[in-house]
């Protein structure tokens, strides 16, 4: 569905590389603050890279990297996204109605990444700050070396979940396969629960119970060179 | 990196279109790997004896090839591109494989079996599928590969799919890192290879698996145990379709299934164009996970 006021950029008609570019315009959070993508056919680096306040709807699933290196816009996918979604982004919210290939949020460093379906594995891998808000389950480790942020899922973790965490905080509400390496479960604190809260709110979610979830995140017995282990490297 | 799509037809009736339907999802992969590129389909079964598919690997690769043909009682070959398909009885198989293998320099056998052509040549995608008038091939199924080639050569006969077993086949995105171990195991056994390439060795080994008598759903359990390395694999046999991926599943996987097809591409933009994907349940197939369609044979 097309609006008005919307600016509609059609896949088959147009390059991603001529959609980016528009897309990057310096004057585009004021000629055109609404974009509609249509025919997005899996394609890759799907408004990748935007520095405005703008919304973006992609009607279709994306290829990889989607809305990378995201700052201030509002990316929403009504449909599944592919290898990378979100990866490296700053600011603004990405949106992804359907399921999120591996890797989704890689190393994002602010902003919120909202998953509704699954997400595969290594979603959040090195995440440094972005939030990420995952419906369904993630795959096999998920948060690996996450520094900063809040990884939050809904359903199920797999293999080796928050494996060499740094600090980055982890929310399960389901089932979680194993641990990796260095991530411990934690108690779940009245601030924690203030923090979820505040982030379904960001979310728009009003059915999740932060007290349904369980909190995990670093031992901290990785941070340092241990000499008592010194044969163990 | 490497591409790598697979149609399964479950609606007999559109087995008309499985070329139409292959070339694009082939040639959206193109890059992922545009050094070379292969199919095999799996087309009508001949009514009495086996298909032989060779490809020419030099300008007058053909020239004896009719007269094999005649000396072994089989019809005029079918000459699709730079491949052509003898159809032999099964008695005059051996001896026209040792013929062509004996007097013809300039081709390769790519496939052997009742149902199974397999088409394989250096070069983009797009070249390769007209070439051989891919679109206009019919058939029950079919598994393509795009590949970038990291080692082994870019030839014919590195380019996958690898086929060891009558109508049996392989293709991979990955690299395994058993494969010398795994190799000299299976050529104790007496299995002899044709390339120096990994996927062979994978090929080969689910071929050993199920001449053992496993079925394909058990031969790929078994690989679980016993390949060490990065791998997405489709398998193909006369009547099946498998994926498999490694523990740790870098390399990509997704998968689109309606009443009518199962399809997989390494990426989604493989699938984007077959007919009713809006509609078709899309998904990432699990890590270590066997996936099997078979017909009824």
């Amino acid at each position: 569905m097309i609006a008005a006021h919307e600016a509609l950029a059609d896949l088959d008609a147009m390059t991603v590389r001529e959609l980016n570019a528009a897309l990057h315009a310096p004057d585009v959070a004021t000629a055109a603050p609404a974009w509609r993508i249509v025919n997005p056919h899996g394609a890759h680096a799907l408004a990748c890279g935007i520095d405005a306040p703008i919304r973006v709807d992609i009607d279709g699933h994306a290829g990889y990297y989607c809305a990378g290196m995201n700052q201030r816009a509002t990316v929403h996918v009504h449909g599944n996204a592919g290898t990378g979604v979100g990866e490296n982004m700053a600011s603004g919210s990405v949106i992804v109605d359907g399921d999120a290939s591996q890797s989704a949020g890689a190393s994002g460093i602010g902003g919120l990444l909202r998953i509704r379906g699954n997400a595969a594995a290594r979603c959040g891998i090195s995440m440094k700050g972005v939030d990420i808000v995952v419906g369904g389950d993630v795959g096999h480790l998920a948060a690996f070396m996450g520094q900063a942020g809040t990884l939050v899922v809904c359903g199920d973790a797999g293999d080796a979940l928050g494996d060499s965490l740094y600090e980055a905080r982890i929310f399960v509400r389901g089932r979680v396969a194993s641990l990796g390496a260095d991530c411990i479960e934690k108690p779940l604190r009245e601030a924690d629960r203030a923090q979820l809260a505040a982030l379904f709110e960001r979310c728009g979610e009003t059915g999740l119970d932060p007290a349904a979830f369980r909190r995990y995140g670093s031992a901290r017995r990785l941070y340092h060179f241990h000499v008592d282990q010194a044969g163990a490297y | 990196m490497c591409g790598i799509v697979g149609l399964f037809l479950k609606d007999r009736r559109l087995e008309a279109n499985l070329g139409r339907y292959l070339v694009p999802m082939l040639t959206s992969l193109a890059a992922r790997g545009p050094d070379s590129a292969g199919v095999a389909v799996y087309g009508a079964p001949v009514d009495a004896g086996v298909k032989i598919t060779v490809a020419r690997t030099a300008p007058d690769g053909f020239a004896g090839l009719a007269a094999i043909a005649a000396a072994t009682g089989s019809g005029a070959p079918v000459v699709h591109g730079d491949h052509a398909v003898l159809t032999v009885d099964e008695a005059a198989l051996e001896p026209a494989i040792a013929r062509i293998d004996a007097e013809l320099p300039g081709v390769e056998i790519t496939a052997v079996g009742h149902r199974m052509e397999i088409y394989k040549d250096v070069g983009h995608p797009a070249a390769v599928a007209e070439k051989l008038d891919l679109a206009g091939m019919s058939g029950t199924h079919a598994i393509g590969h795009t590949r970038m080639a990291t080692e082994s050569a870019v030839t014919v006969s590195g380019a996958h799919p690898f086929s060891t077993g009558p109508d049996q086949c392989l293709v991979h995105n990955g690299s395994l890192s058993n494969h010398h171990s795994l190799r000299r195991g299976l050529e104790h056994d007496g299995v002899r290879f044709a390339t120096d390439n990994d996927s062979e060795v994978a090929a080969a080994y689910l071929t050993q698996q199920m001449a053992q008598g496993l079925g394909l759903r058990d031969a790929l359990a078994a690989a679980l145990r016993d390949l060490d390395g990065f791998y997405t694999f489709v398998v193909g046999t006369e009547d099946g379709f498998a994926v498999l991926r490694d523990p740790v599943a870098c390399k990509p996987a997704v998968m689109a299934e309606t009443d009518a097809y199962v399809a997989f591409g390494s990426e989604y933009r493989a699938l984007s164009r077959l007919p009713g994907i809006e509609s078709a349940r899309v998904w990432e197939p699990a890590p270590a996970t066997v996936y099997v369609w078979e017909h009824a044979a």
